[in-house]
């Protein structure tokens, strides 16, 4: 008998192996374990046996089931996973065919380069204050310093609605609605719509958009001032870029600043980008005139503070590399979907 | 301003620096340069040249054949030129282009042959050196520029650079100079500025002029009638005038300031005007009756005939400068026609004045002329400096020798010559700021800007009209030390702030709306009043009551917006009209609505429109419906809306694909597939749909606070309907029946299906919706489900709807 064992457990092995398919296993393994199978056909033969040699053969029949069993096992994981891969196998699609386009929309360049200055504000602890784009020449011009017949009203070309009424030529005007109804200290930013009577080219719209910055509070300085637009400026453009501040003239600052920034092209050596100035004028900027501050109803010798006004457009343009300004007003989608 | 370099020189020598040195230097410390240029920049190659021998040229009639000495630029050996001028002879000195040399306009010259002779350059005119007759007025333009030795200009040596011969080799220098610095557009206005720039010495010295004598109180009586308005006026009188071209210097820097020189005269007025900033005149005294000067206000309806021959009516709020019985002269603004030097003009009235800015720049823009003159004296400038502009021109006048300057003048002075003071306070100026620049810079730096320092006080020079207060001083300080010198710091204190709630709920509908694959757009907020027709507005619509700019681009410009329909439309037929396939795009902008007050008001609005692709009603409808739900809108209706009464824009949509969305009784949007006439109107060949949302009022309806509801703990019961019903019927009627039968235990309606055709009768439609159904209180059975059913079909039964057989 132990030698019918032994043969059991080799021509199972043998047939085991050499299996390829689910059914065929089934089949082996009701030949081998099932209740007309060859090993409990000799099993039911041990009756026969002696006393001693019962346990013994016992034993070896035992391990021989296990030893099937284990073997059925084993082959039946290996053909699961033959099984599986050949299914997997059979499922390869190209997965270079385009994917099934889902419907997403984008913001206006103007809205995303807004939000992005936005966010950069709202971090150094600014509000975002809004105004009427109809305005009261009292807020756009004499409460700026800027009194009827002021010449510098010469360089902001306006549109006007009545003599007291105008479409708002700087959002500065929020800056007094603003110092008007609150008490320093004030961090505040306006964005918004800003109309100049200024005739549609490349770099010149009726319509655009102004960022105007205001901080007033006890011992604010110019080197405030300085810092707060390295700090803009490099969150904007990088690490690494420089502005340059220039004597310059508003009516509603002094000492009033140009910004400028070191052109991206040629870093400060001159080229046809900045035309030959190796600066791109990006903002003006300057501590609140004290007239202004005392119209508001803020003391000039106990408060300071500086104010200044970015152009959108400019920003946009100059990350984007858009050198037409009419581009963004005009809407084409083959424009829009690129940003 | 555009600056003659020659000019600066004289008053401070910075011919050594480089000029881009320079330019970058000014404009750091605030006369910001535009651009420099180089006159004869392009020019190379050219030089004096003498004609020896001009003889008809053998083939041709119209040319001739010239031996040219060119001195050192030769070989030694004359050169052949052939020429097609007709005014050369032998003797002639004439600027030669040689073989390989450039013009203006990057024309270039090279040797060859004319009608088989051979031609080694060109002869040049004026016009080819970029030169006008202006400059040369002995020479004529078409011809070739035969040149004459001038008084007081190097010699002409053969083969020299022609730029050096004519003195075509200065740079012109171009400021923007701003409104409160009248003093820097003047050549001494930027010696004072180069000289505090650079610290380099500054040359200027008081005019002076011999004169004849004579008593001009005999000859002219000046008097002031409004001394607001005219602080000072100083008079003189050139007699025996002689009219000729000035002298090559002055029109050389006129030149190179951008001036046309006229001659001597008006030369030696402009030639003032640029180098001291202050404006002249010059009157005919002939003209001047009663020989009485009267600087008055104007009598209403007073005509004048100005200069440029226009006959203008003037008012009384308006200063002139009028003889015993009329208006000669708008003050500062532009002499009359009479007023002028003429060719027998013998005696002259030179006047400089001093006019109020605001008065000067109201006439000037009433009468619609800005001058040259005007444009200066509305910036406010300074009495003081009339004085020295005045003796100047008189200096010129001997210089030119162009006429006999009479020794005495007429100085009607009112104005104000209190030093103007500020305190000096160095301490606070670094705590302004933020800088630790020492006292004693401080007061280097305003003492070269020409301010008086002492006693606490700085005194500003008479023609800075610009400083006033402190912050002012500050400025001076900052801009000699350099703005970029002052440290960079991180204000300080703490501040928080967040988006408001409006700002707030504006981006999440824009993050809706871009996440339902909508794209922003940015318009204008002005449209044409014609736009209303072309959105159909009725004619009574309160929506064409506009703000209207009274000063427009253009008439598609001329009105704010009370609809922002129209702009998405314009968008949407752009897109069309450049073959965009389709498009779906939205903007969250303002309406501009009168109120009656001063000021209108602005609403947001949320204007949508798209085209193009499979879409119809429902998908604007789906995407306004899921951007309600996503900004926290719940429960609105749509109901089909035909009347502008409802809501102002109804016309412009399709009647029967048209609906208004409300929140209860709150009307708060519209949508719809276009009117037919209006997608006619854009030239929009496809159907397309907008919406316009009111987005202030949509605001007010948001749940700010979502409050979580339970999960479920039992299972949901559903049936599905299909009810036939009139075609006519609006599902929502369905929908609001079975939600009123079911009641509670109602989780969701949803329709599925909607059928029109054979197996239903005609003008009936099937609608089927899934109803799910489940309670909290335990699992719902067969009964009670049934049981709403039938609830459901009794409901259904009042509005003549059945279940579908």
């Amino acid at each position: 008998m132990k030698e019918q064992l032994e043969k059991i457990r080799q021509l199972a092995e043998k047939e085991l192996s050499e299996c390829g398919a689910a059914d065929v296993l089934e089949s082996l393994r009701v030949k081998y374990l099932g209740k007309k199978g060859e090993l409990t056909a000799i099993l039911k033969q041990m009756g026969g046996l002696s006393a001693e040699e019962r346990p013994v053969v016992g034993q070896l029949a035992n391990s021989v089931r296990q030893s099937i069993e284990e073997m059925i096992a084993e082959r039946s994981a290996a053909l699961k996973s033959e099984l599986a891969a050949a299914k997997l196998k059979m499922e390869t699609i190209d997965v270079t065919l385009p994917g099934k386009k889902q419907t997403v929309g984008k913001l206006h360049p103007l809205t995303a380069t807004l939000n992005e200055v936005k966010e950069i504000f709202l971090g150094m602890g600014f509000e975002v204050v809004e105004g009427p784009e109809v305005e009261t020449d009292h807020y756009c011009f004499e409460a700026l310093n800027m009194p009827k017949h002021h010449p510098a009203r010469d360089t902001q070309d306006t549109f006007y609605i009545n003599d007291n009424v105008v479409l708002r030529t700087q959002t500065s005007s929020v800056q007094i609605r603003t110092m008007e109804n609150k008490k320093p200290p004030i961090r505040i930013i306006s964005p918004g719509r800003v109309y100049r009577s200024d005739a549609v080219d490349a770099t010149h719209s009726p319509l655009f958009h102004q960022i105007e910055g205001l901080v007033i509070d006890k011992g604010i300085t110019m080197a405030d001032l300085n810092g707060t637009l390295e700090l803009l400026m490099q969150r904007l453009y990088g690490e690494d870029c420089k502005i340059r501040l220039r004597p310059h003239h508003f009516p509603y600052t002094e000492p009033s600043a140009e910004v400028d920034i070191m052109c991206f092209n040629c870093h400060g050596e001159g080229c046809p980008m900045c035309k030959n100035e190796g600066y791109i004028e990006l903002l003006g900027a300057g501590m609140v005139h004290p007239k202004v501050l005392e119209g508001c109803g803020i003391d000039p010798e106990v408060y300071s503070g500086f104010a200044f006004g970015i152009g959108l457009e400019r920003i946009t343009m100059g990350r984007y590399e858009i050198k037409d300004m009419r581009l963004l007003y005009e809407n084409d989608m083959r424009f829009l979907g690129q940003f | 301003m555009n600056l003659s370099m020659k000019w600066l020189n004289d008053y401070v020598d910075v011919s050594d620096m480089p000029i881009k040195e320079f330019c970058s230097g000014l404009t750091i410390s605030g006369s910001k340069v535009e651009r420099w240029e180089t006159e004869g920049e392009e020019i190379d190659k050219v030089v004096v040249g003498k004609l020896l021998s001009v003889v008809p040229h053998e083939n041709s009639d119209h040319l001739v054949v010239c031996q040219v000495d060119v001195g050192k630029a030769g070989s030694g050996e004359p050169i052949q030129i052939v020429t097609g001028a007709s005014n050369v002879k032998a003797g002639d000195i004439v600027p030669v282009a040689m073989d390989g040399s450039t013009l203006p306009g990057g024309v270039k010259i090279k040797k060859g042959k004319l009608r088989g002779v051979e031609s080694n350059g060109m002869l040049c005119s004026l016009g080819e050196l970029g030169l006008t007759a202006r400059d040369f007025p002995y020479a004529i333009e078409d011809g070739i520029f035969i040149m004459q030795e001038e008084e007081g200009c190097p010699t002409f040596e053969l083969g020299m650079d022609i730029r050096e011969a004519i003195g075509l080799n200065d740079i012109s220098v171009e400021f923007e100079i701003t409104s409160n610095r009248p003093d820097c557009l003047a050549v001494l206005g930027l010696a004072r500025e180069t000289h505090a720039t650079f610290d380099r010495s500054l040359k200027i010295k008081a005019p002076e002029f011999k004169g004849i004598d004579g008593d001009i109180n005999s000859m002219l009586k000046v008097e002031i009638h409004n001394k607001t308005l005219c602080p000072r006026y100083i008079a003189g009188v050139v007699k025996n005038v002689k009219i000729a071209p000035s002298p090559r210097w002055m029109r050389e820097r006129l030149r190179a300031s951008g001036v046309r020189p006229i001659n001597n005269f008006v030369d030696i007025t402009n030639y003032v005007m640029l180098e001291y900033g202050h404006p002249m005149h010059a009157f005919d005294i002939r003209y001047i009756n009663g020989a009485a000067i009267n600087i008055r206000n104007a009598k209403n309806g007073e005509t004048i005939t100005t200069l440029d021959g226009m006959e203008r009516t003037l008012t009384e709020n308006m200063l002139v400068i009028a003889d015993a019985d009329k208006p000669v002269a708008v003050a500062g603004v532009m002499g009359g026609e009479y007023s002028g030097i003429m060719d027998d003009t013998v005696d002259v009235v030179f006047e400089a004045a001093c006019f109020d800015g605001a008065s000067v720049r109201t006439t000037a823009k009433a009468l619609g002329m800005r001058t040259d003159a005007s444009a200066r004296f509305e910036k406010g400038l300074d009495p003081q400096n009339a004085y020295p502009a005045l003796i100047r021109a008189f200096e010129l006048v001997e210089l030119l020798g162009c006429g006999e300057v009479v020794k005495t003048i007429i100085d009607a002075d009112y104005s104000d010559k209190t030093p103007k003071g500020v305190k000096f306070d160095p301490e606070w100026i670094n705590n302004f700021l933020g800088s630790d620049i020492p006292e004693a810079e401080m007061k280097t730096y305003l003492e070269r800007l020409d301010f008086k320092v002492e006693n606490g006080m700085a005194y500003a020079p008479s023609v800075r009209i610009d400083i006033e207060c402190k912050a002012d001083i500050a400025e001076e300080v900052a801009r000699l030390y350099g703005y970029n010198k002052i440290p960079k710091t991180i204000i300080r204190g703490v501040a928080e702030a967040q988006l408001s709630p409006k700002q707030k709920f504006e981006r999440s509908i824009m993050n809706a709306m871009t996440s339902l694959g909508a794209y922003e757009i940015t318009t204008y907020s002005f449209i044409s009043p014609k736009y209303f027709d072309k959105i159909r507005l009725p004619e009574n619509s309160p929506l064409r009551k506009t703000v209207i700019i009274t000063n427009p681009l253009g008439e598609d410009t001329s009105v704010m917006r009370t609809t922002i329909l129209p702009s998405v439309c314009e968008v949407m037929a752009r897109n069309y009209n450049n073959r965009n396939p389709e498009v779906c795009l939205f903007e969250l902008g303002n309406e501009y609505i009168p109120n009656g007050g001063e000021l209108p008001d602005e609403p947001v609005r949320l204007g949508v429109g798209m085209y193009g692709g499979k879409r119809d009603f429902y998908d604007i409808k789906g995407i306004i419906d899921s951007m309600l739900e996503l900004v926290g809108v719940e429960d609105v209706e749509y109901t089909s809306c035909t009347d502008s009464a409802v809501f102002a824009e109804a016309d412009a949509f399709h009647p029967g694909r048209c609906a208004v969305i409300k929140k209860g009784d709150k009307v708060l949007g519209i949508l719809g597939e276009l009117h037919p006439e209006v997608l006619e109107n854009y030239g929009i060949g496809v159907k397309a749909y907008a919406a316009k949302i009111n987005v202030t009022e949509l605001m007010a309806e948001a749940t700010a606070v979502k409050v979580y509801k339970p999960l479920p703990k039992f299972p949901a019961t559903t049936r599905d309907l299909a009810i036939v019903c009139d075609e006519t019927l609006p599902v929502a009627e369905l929908e609001k029946a079975i939600k009123k039968a079911v009641g509670n235990i109602l989780e969701s309606v949803t329709l599925f299906d909607v059928y029109q055709g054979k197996q239903i009768a005609e003008g009936k439609k099937s609608v089927a919706y899934a109803i799910s159904m489940r309670s909290h209180e335990g699992t719902l059975t067969d009964e009670q489900a049934d049981a709403a059913v039938k609830r459901v079909l009794k409901e259904l039964a009042n509005l003549g709807a059945e279940l579908r057989a």
